[in-house]
């Protein structure tokens, strides 16, 4: 009974460890798979489930004020979703990762950007997505699947769009 | 001009109040502006951990995230925050793993309770091991020297008779 006990709580404890050691090497959510649910609730105060929004194409893209890469694209962002917006079946969402709110809205104010976003609160938004780094977008289509993640910045306005208009007509 | 007593009496009196008017409004201002130290900032930064910057605590981090970081922590505390509720406010903003001692709870308790129990498991074997040991090198003698003992004087080697001897005057 006493070994039982003694093997049971090694083999318990074994496999707490290698649960863990297998979430930290997976990598970040990948293309094809379903995007992971969450709420962003913006600094306004508005609140956006990505479960909500299935068709429309949701752009959401992970940044922070103090990555200086993620305002070499800001402005790109902006004019894409400036372009979409009218149509109503395009979202931009921005997740501020591990960031403090004053300077976050100072960066938004920098850049003029118009589209919803908001604090990763507790990061679990970030989490779910497994991301490396900022800045990181992920494009999901109408049925909520992933069809392009963009490690790092884009590099212009007609990179973004891109990977969007493809989407549109689906 | 020749001043009378009544007049030098009200110029004194003059004189008193402008002093004491001064004391009474420079002194809350100095009490109402506490500017917290480098010190009183990084008493907390050191029991934080930034998430961008794995492993290096907050008070010895040079990234901006974590500039931006103690700046909040000193704008709290110039607010009044006590230390439980500034790192209360990092645990709803950003999660338990910015807290550099995981709160003792749920799956946490393992951090606390495995390693002492390894300790101690670790010490048991290696008790238990010396123990058969020496049981076994004891017993191993006992029966070498029982053996020659035992042996007929003719069939001892006197080299090892000779060895043992020596051994023992030593």
């Amino acid at each position: 009974m006493k070994k039982l006990l003694v093997w049971g709580g090694l083999a318990a404890l074994l496999i707490i460890v290698a649960i863990g050691l297998n979430r930290a090497q997976q990598g970040q959510v990948g293309v094809g798979e379903k995007a992971p649910d969450f709420t962003l609730t913006t600094f306004d105060g508005e609140a956006y489930r990505l479960k909500d929004l299935r068709g429309q194409v949701v752009v959401i893209n992970f940044w922070a004020s103090w990555c200086e890469t993620c305002k070499t694209e800001a402005a790109d962002l902006e004019n894409a979703w400036r372009t979409y917006q009218p149509r109503g079946d395009v979202l931009f969402l921005g997740v501020d990762y591990v960031d403090t709110e004053p300077d976050a809205k100072a960066y938004l104010a920098e850049f003029d950007i118009t589209y919803p976003n908001g604090p990763d609160k507790r990061t679990k938004i970030s989490q779910a997505y497994r991301i490396q780094g900022v800045p990181e977008t992920f494009i999901i289509d109408k049925n909520g699947k992933i069809v392009h993640v963009q490690i790092g910045p884009f590099r212009s306005y007609e990179e973004i769009v891109s990977y969007i208009e493809p989407l549109l007509n689906k | 001009m020749k001043i009378n007593k009544k007049q030098l009496n009200f110029i004194l009196l003059g004189v008193l109040l402008s002093l004491a008017l001064t004391i009474v409004v420079a002194s809350p201002v100095n009490a109402q502006d506490p500017t917290p130290s480098d010190d009183d900032v990084n008493a907390i930064a050191k029991q934080l951990y930034c998430p961008v910057c794995e492993n290096i605590p907050l008070d010895a981090c040079g990234t901006q995230a974590c500039i931006q970081w103690r700046g909040i922590i000193r704008d709290k505390l110039a607010e009044g925050w006590s230390e439980k509720e500034i790192k209360q406010y990092f645990v709803d903003q950003y999660g338990d793993r910015v807290l550099a001692e995981p709160p003792r709870r749920g799956l946490n308790w393992l951090v606390y309770i495995v390693p002492p129990i390894a300790f101690l498991a670790g010490a048991y074997v290696l008790y238990k091991g010396f123990r058969t040991w020496k049981a076994a090198e004891d017993s191993q003698g006992v029966e070498k020297k029982r053996n020659i003992a035992d042996m007929p004087k003719e069939e001892v080697d006197e080299y090892i008779l000779q060895l043992e001897a020596e051994l023992k005057n030593r």
